[in-house]
């Protein structure tokens, strides 16, 4: 067993570029389930919006700004088309219809009546050499900062992203304190005494719901550019689940929750997945009763089984505040 | 390679079918492909077959792309990199006198392809009934399977909707006991004691009824004691589908899996109209369970008293009903219903450890369509969804025929979200 390695492997991913775009998809799910009180449950299909459509926008002799642009639009329309039919009812009726949308989505882009525009299960390739053309740092060198090293590749997204990060997370806060913040505050605790007030719950709910799949749009496209590449299938509903998990260790309906839950997360799931694959190799019992990818899947269940403990005995994450957590007693 | 084509061999011998004349492999640029040609064996023969769909899918059952057979029968799927693929032949494109000869090698297990390799398979193809030729035999037919889907949706979402009506949770991990009632039957039909399906399907029954009794006792019951949110409760749902699913998958492989005794049954006639054996009854022993259920809430005490407590539980418990009896009946009875759901399901498609998820949306469609919380109105929304999705491949790609399902549930939420057979107040 080799702890180092495993420490080093959840460090370098808890501040990857996985763990950026997590945090700001993380902070647009906080947004529409921690502070509004929507059940999103496919806010991975924002992401697919997101990189999709920056990724077809350059494919079609679009820049990447202009990708950019249209991968929100994009989720924008996405949230209206899924938040004007469901938003009116209970709760309950817009986590069913996200989670269906969003794994309908993702067979749709595969699908290979799909294949001219989103080439399908192969996805598009190259299409971010915009962004890397204006690295300061040498693409191919290697840097060595504190305790891992980075090529000057990674290093440009990981400052540019979490620069990003920090901005959105500010301007999120200025936000939510505004009168508008406070007002879909109160739709989360009260949505009938809001609406006595002749306010429109209906439009706010819709507004926070489109602009968190915007920045689960922007997402979708750090996840792109880092890899010159977006699949169908890097948009599973695991993704959504992970995302739900970041929010709510973090502490739904806190500033600052996206941002830590992404990191701690990040950071636990590489660790514990080293040391399951170690253990597999290693260790004799765990090798009888676990094949290496058993060992690779074995986090998932512990990101289940995780959530589960924390709604239960910590409902308010690692930031929040137990009278104002949305899930909870 | 060497073995593969001698068993390709041995396979033409003996079963005196046609196979593949493989073509000189043709790799598109530098990436890894899976090819092969389509022949018909007739008397002496060998006919290429066109028109034929294959399909590749991951060993975690992911399609990764698919190829329609040539004029002169080849077809050729690109790869999205080396690995080990599963190769499917869609029996239900074969033309009308071209059958598999052996028909449990619908689908080709474990193909492995090499960096930059373009791997050959043959698929053994021989003289098969004449099937459907017009459209409306192929509607027809379609009608079945689609009714099929139906009656496995319906055993699977009642407990869903049942649940719902007496807890008012919305349970996200049901869909992982349809899947569970599968592995299990499958287990003990095809790994353990090889017990006939028909009996292997009573394990899982008690597994599956026993799982949704564990579930309300160790889990929920605690949690409405402790006041836990609804809306709590919802998340841990899906947190708990979540683990369940990732523990089978652990467990079980990823690859999709069939019932040793019923794979590749053939179809058969009825007034010109091919259905498959199997299918008949699913739908018969379906509609059974189903008018069972329905017995059992109209004329039995305790079905009379799980629907007080839908209607009103404060009341019903007032009038000395025992409410936390009837919702931990409801429980094991919803639960068992999908462990039977998942048994046909798995049946008639194949064993995996999504499979309940791929479901599940289908379930939260006949749920809504039928009105949430009402077990006629599931069950009449369970076979709408079901013969409207199969039906749509009339229409609609294949590949696109599960999003039916997800736009009647849009336009039912639009113009009638309470449901067919629902009433308004449940919806707000």
């Amino acid at each position: 067993m080799n702890i180092v390695d495993a420490l080093n492997a959840g460090l370098s991913a808890a501040i990857g570029p996985v763990a950026i775009a997590y945090a700001i998809s993380a902070l647009g799910l906080n947004l529409q389930f921690g502070y509004t009180g929507l059940l999103n449950f496919g806010h991975v299909a924002f992401m697919l919006m997101g990189a999709y459509g920056m990724a077809i926008t350059v494919e079609n002799g679009g820049s990447l700004w202009l990708g950019m642009l249209v991968g929100i639009l994009a989720a924008v329309t996405l949230g209206l088309i899924l938040g004007i039919p469901t938003l009116r009812l209970r709760a309950d009726y817009l986590a069913i219809t996200t989670i269906a949308a969003a794994e309908v989505l993702r067979l749709m882009v595969r699908s290979s009546w799909a294949d001219p525009l989103t080439g399908s299960v192969f996805g598009i390739q190259g299409f971010a050499g915009e962004f890397f053309a204006l690295n300061p740092f040498t693409s191919s060198e290697v840097y060595d900062i504190a305790f891992i090293s980075v090529t000057g590749r990674r290093l440009w997204i990981i400052i540019a992203g979490w620069i990003l990060v920090v901005l959105l997370t500010l301007l999120m806060a200025r936000v939510l304190r505004s009168p508008w913040g406070r007002l879909i505050r109160a739709i989360r605790e009260d949505e009938d005494a809001v609406r006595s007030l002749g306010k429109n719950v209906f439009a706010r709910k819709l507004q926070a719901l489109t602009i968190g799949g915007a920045l689960g749009a922007v997402a979708g496209m750090i996840l792109a550019i880092e890899q010159q590449n977006v699949t169908p299938d890097s948009f599973r509903p695991e993704i959504t689940f992970i995302i739900f998990a970041i929010v709510i260790l973090g502490g739904a309906g806190t500033v600052w929750g996206p941002l830590v839950g992404a990191v701690v997360f990040q950071f636990l799931f590489f660790f514990l997945d080293t040391m399951m694959r170690d253990a597999q190799a290693s260790v004799g019992w765990v090798n009888a009763i676990l094949s290496t990818a058993g060992a690779a899947q074995v986090r998932f269940i512990l990101v289940g089984v995780g959530l589960i403990l924390l709604l239960v005995y910590r409902p308010q994450g690692l930031l929040g505040n137990r009278r104002e957590a949305i899930v909870g007693v | 390679m060497r073995t593969l084509s001698r068993a390709v061999l041995a396979l033409l011998a003996f079963l005196t079918l046609a196979a593949l004349a493989a073509p000189p492999a043709t790799a598109q640029g530098q990436g890894e492909t899976i090819h092969g040609t389509l022949m018909q064996s007739v008397e002496d023969e060998r006919v290429a077959v066109e028109g034929v769909v294959i399909i590749i899918v991951t060993a975690e059952g992911d399609e990764v792309g698919s190829a329609t057979s040539g004029s002169d029968g080849t077809w050729e799927v690109p790869l999205p990199g080396p690995g080990t693929y599963n190769v499917r032949l869609d029996v239900s494109t074969l033309p009308a006198d071209v059958a598999l000869t052996d028909p449990d090698r619908v689908e080709l297990p474990d193909i492995q392809v090499l960096a930059g390799q373009s791997r050959p398979v043959a698929f053994g193809l021989g003289e098969g009934k004449v099937l459907d030729t017009n459209k409306l035999q192929q509607a027809a037919s379609l009608f079945i399977i689609g009714l099929k889907l139906g009656a496995i949706i319906a055993l699977s979402a009642i407990g869903l909707s049942l649940i719902f009506s007496v807890t008012g949770l919305v349970n996200f991990a049901h869909a992982e006991l349809v899947t569970i009632g599968a592995v299990v039957a499958f287990a003990f039909h095809a790994l353990g004691p090889h017990w006939p399906l028909a009996v292997a399907v009573i394990p899982a029954i008690l597994v599956g009824g026993a799982l949704g009794w564990g579930q309300e006792k160790a889990i929920w019951k605690p949690l409405r004691k402790r006041k836990v949110n609804l809306l709590t409760m919802l998340v841990i749902s899906i947190g708990l589908g979540f683990a369940l699913r990732f523990l089978v998958l652990v467990i079980f492989g990823g690859a999709p899996r069939a019932y040793p005794d019923f794979a590749g049954q053939q179809a058969i006639e009825i007034w010109g109209v091919t259905m498959v054996p199997k299918h008949l009854v699913t739908i018969g022993i379906a509609l059974m369970l189903l008018g069972a259920v329905g017995l059992f809430l109209q004329r039995t005490q305790a079905g009379t008293a799980l629907r007080a407590v839908r209607d009103n539980r404060d009341l019903a418990e007032s009038s000395g009903i025992d409410v936390q009896k009837v919702i931990a009946l409801t429980w094991t009875m919803g639960a068992a219903l999908a462990a039977i759901g998942g048994v046909f399901f798995g049946l008639t498609e194949s064993v995996q450890w999504d499979m309940g998820f791929r479901l599940l949306l289908l379930m939260f469609a006949a749920v809504i369509l039928g009105g949430i919380g009402t077990a006629y109105g599931t069950m009449l929304g369970a076979f709408i969804v079901g013969v409207a999705v199969e039906m749509s491949v009339l229409w609609v790609p294949s590949e696109l025929k599960l999003s039916v399902g997800l736009l009647i549930l849009i336009i039912m939420l639009i113009v009638r979200p309470q449901g067919l057979l629902g009433t308004r107040e449940r919806i707000s």
